[in-house]
């Protein structure tokens, strides 16, 4: 088993607008990003179950010619909402870093 | 240089990805010897977040706006090209249009430049939302705040994002320079290659790639230009910095950026579909981009952006080491709130209500940074970093608050201790943080046309010399 914050060359978490936050988990070739896409490690469900969110709030997508896998929720506040936390949603993607891809 | 129907090709330089941000000057000097035909930048954004488009002031400080507009104005006059800015001042309002046009002009001066100005304003009157809400033709997008009449009343500022058709007519209007309002970012580089009749979704996507300047490279190294060769079937991007490379995966991988679905970006005239893009190397520094598609949308819609006050703040900045107030911390904030309630009450009696107000208290070292989203529960750290904020109605009262949060947080006792505590340690006392302002609108508006929400307004300028043009 491998963490795949071992396996991408970027996690990185940003607005997308102020009202969703958007993932992007980025790998440096085909084959590692095929590696993680083939494992099921990494899915709607999965990244449902980091932030407790329902299976249907998230979007889920497989970018092939970015060697990338990309999923979007939405904010629990607001940006720049009194109780946000994050301005640009840049720290949000730490729970994804442990994920164990076999 | 003549523009017509029947190019072949339209050269599109982009400076940088934020005007203020910043561009070396020999990229931009490179881009500007390559002959583009319009060059474009957008000014602004909701990054940053609400403030700048309810209180109207700058991300970017004014000095490094000016740097950057001083360059692009001298470079378009010199060849004589376009130059296209958006979103001005950072959130697009009436006032963020009307100090860059200040700017603008205020450089002409100063450099001797002559050129006919075209502004176009994006924010909404009151009573055209209010109309246009009767009539159901304004409608949320997902996820959204409540948006009524009242709404619209609290904002401070309320903006429509336009699309290329605004644009357009200031193009066609024979505009040497555009500053716009709030615009849609891949608008200001779609706008003259759909005028010209290029595949749409050849030109929209080029759009996407060159609204964030250099940011599609492999590894930008700091804000730069970026210039797209848009053809009848394709487009080629290339940065101008020599050391700047782009390869497939990086121009893919940046449709990811900031968007919530990296292949459908909905636009106000339709979406652009990146589902069967293809891209390849033509050389180790540039990519052809090919099978991009625009699926006209049914009706047209533009997005409202809106901010409003929320009020006056005030903070405080405290930690704690004492491992029997980190075991207990919850608890503590808890009791503090209800002191912090007891106290305000016991000052401001019927005059301030506990609605009136709002106290938050956020705890680093816990779950400062996700709040509800963090899945860790236990505390680790041997200390813990809490800001308390007190956002009131007036500042006035804000500082009152943030005064009582101090003295109740500094004593607040625990049961471990006997005798009087001092619990948290302030770097320094309460602050003052100004008015904040929230975002309160994610809707779509449906107008009768593509224009009617951003009208334009022509000048002859001419060194220190500037006159409304009269249509």
């Amino acid at each position: 088993m491998t963490q795949l914050a071992e396996l991408a060359r970027l996690i990185r978490s940003k607005n997308a607008g102020p009202f969703e936050l958007t993932f992007d988990i980025m790998f440096d070739d085909d084959e590692t990003y095929q590696r993680v896409k083939n494992s099921g490690a990494l899915s709607r469900e999965v990244v449902a179950q980091c932030y407790r969110l329902p299976v249907d709030a998230v979007k889920f997508f497989y970018c092939d010619h970015a060697y990338a896998i990309k999923a979007s929720i939405p904010r629990p506040y607001f940006q720049g909402d009194p109780r946000d936390s994050d301005g640009h949603g840049g720290q949000q993607y730490a729970p994804l870093m442990s994920i164990e891809v076999l | 240089m003549a523009i017509g129907m029947n190019m072949d090709e339209i050269r599109v330089l982009a400076p940088t990805g934020v005007t203020g941000s910043g561009f070396l000057e020999s990229s931009f000097e490179q881009g500007l010897a390559q002959k583009p035909h319009f060059i474009g930048a957008d000014a602004g954004s909701t990054d940053p977040g609400p403030e700048y488009l309810g209180s109207g002031a700058t991300a970017f400080p004014r000095a490094a706006i000016r740097r950057d507009l001083r360059l692009m104005l001298t470079g378009a006059r010199k060849i004589k090209v376009p130059l296209l800015i958006g979103t001005a001042g950072t959130g697009g309002n009436a006032q963020q249009v009307s100090d860059m046009v200040d700017l603008v002009k205020e450089i002409a001066a100063t450099e001797g430049l002559s050129f006919k100005l075209a502004v176009i304003q994006a924010e909404q009157d009151r009573d055209y939302l209010k109309r246009r809400l009767q009539e159901g033709r304004i409608t949320p997008l997902f996820p959204a705040p409540e948006f009524d009449e009242k709404t619209i009343d609290r904002s401070a500022h309320i903006v429509g994002m336009m699309g290329v058709e605004p644009w357009q007519r200031a193009l066609a209007a024979g505009a040497d320079v555009i500053i716009a309002g709030r615009s849609s970012d891949t608008a200001i580089f779609a706008a003259m290659p759909v005028m010209m009749g290029f595949p749409e979704g050849i030109a929209w996507h080029m759009a996407k790639i060159l609204e964030c300047g250099a940011a599609s490279a492999v590894q930008r190294k700091t804000p730069d230009c970026m210039f797209a060769w848009v053809r009848r079937d394709h487009f080629v991007v290339e940065a101008p910095d020599p050391s700047l490379r782009c390869t497939p995966q990086s121009i893919a991988s940046h449709s990811l950026y900031e968007n919530a679905d990296p292949f459908k970006l909905l636009e106000c005239s339709g979406t652009l579909d990146l589902t069967n893009s293809r891209y390849e190397a033509i050389s180790d520094r540039a990519v052809r981009v090919k099978g991009s598609e625009f699926i006209k949308a049914d009706r047209y819609t533009v997005k409202l952006e809106g901010a409003e006050l929320v009020g006056y703040q005030s903070i405080l900045i405290g930690s704690v080491r004492d491992p029997y107030i980190i075991r207990q911390i919850d608890d503590w904030t808890t009791r503090l709130t209800e002191k912090i309630h007891a106290r305000v009450n016991m000052v401001f009696g019927d005059q301030l209500a506990p609605s009136d107000y709002l106290l938050n208290i956020r705890i680093y070292g816990k779950n400062g940074t996700m709040g509800p989203l963090e899945p860790v529960t236990d505390i680790k750290s041997h200390e813990l970093c809490l800001i308390f904020e007190a956002t009131a109605p007036t500042q006035d009262i804000a500082n009152t608050i943030g005064g009582i949060i101090r003295h109740q947080a500094l004593h607040l006792p625990i049961p471990e201790w006997s005798g009087l505590i001092t619990a948290i340690a302030c770097p320094y006392n309460q602050m003052e943080r100004g008015a904040v302002y929230r975002f309160n609108v994610n809707h779509v508006l449906e107008p009768d046309s593509p224009t009617e929400m951003f009208p334009m307004t022509l000048f002859d300028v001419s060194g220190n010399y500037n006159r409304e043009i009269l249509t």
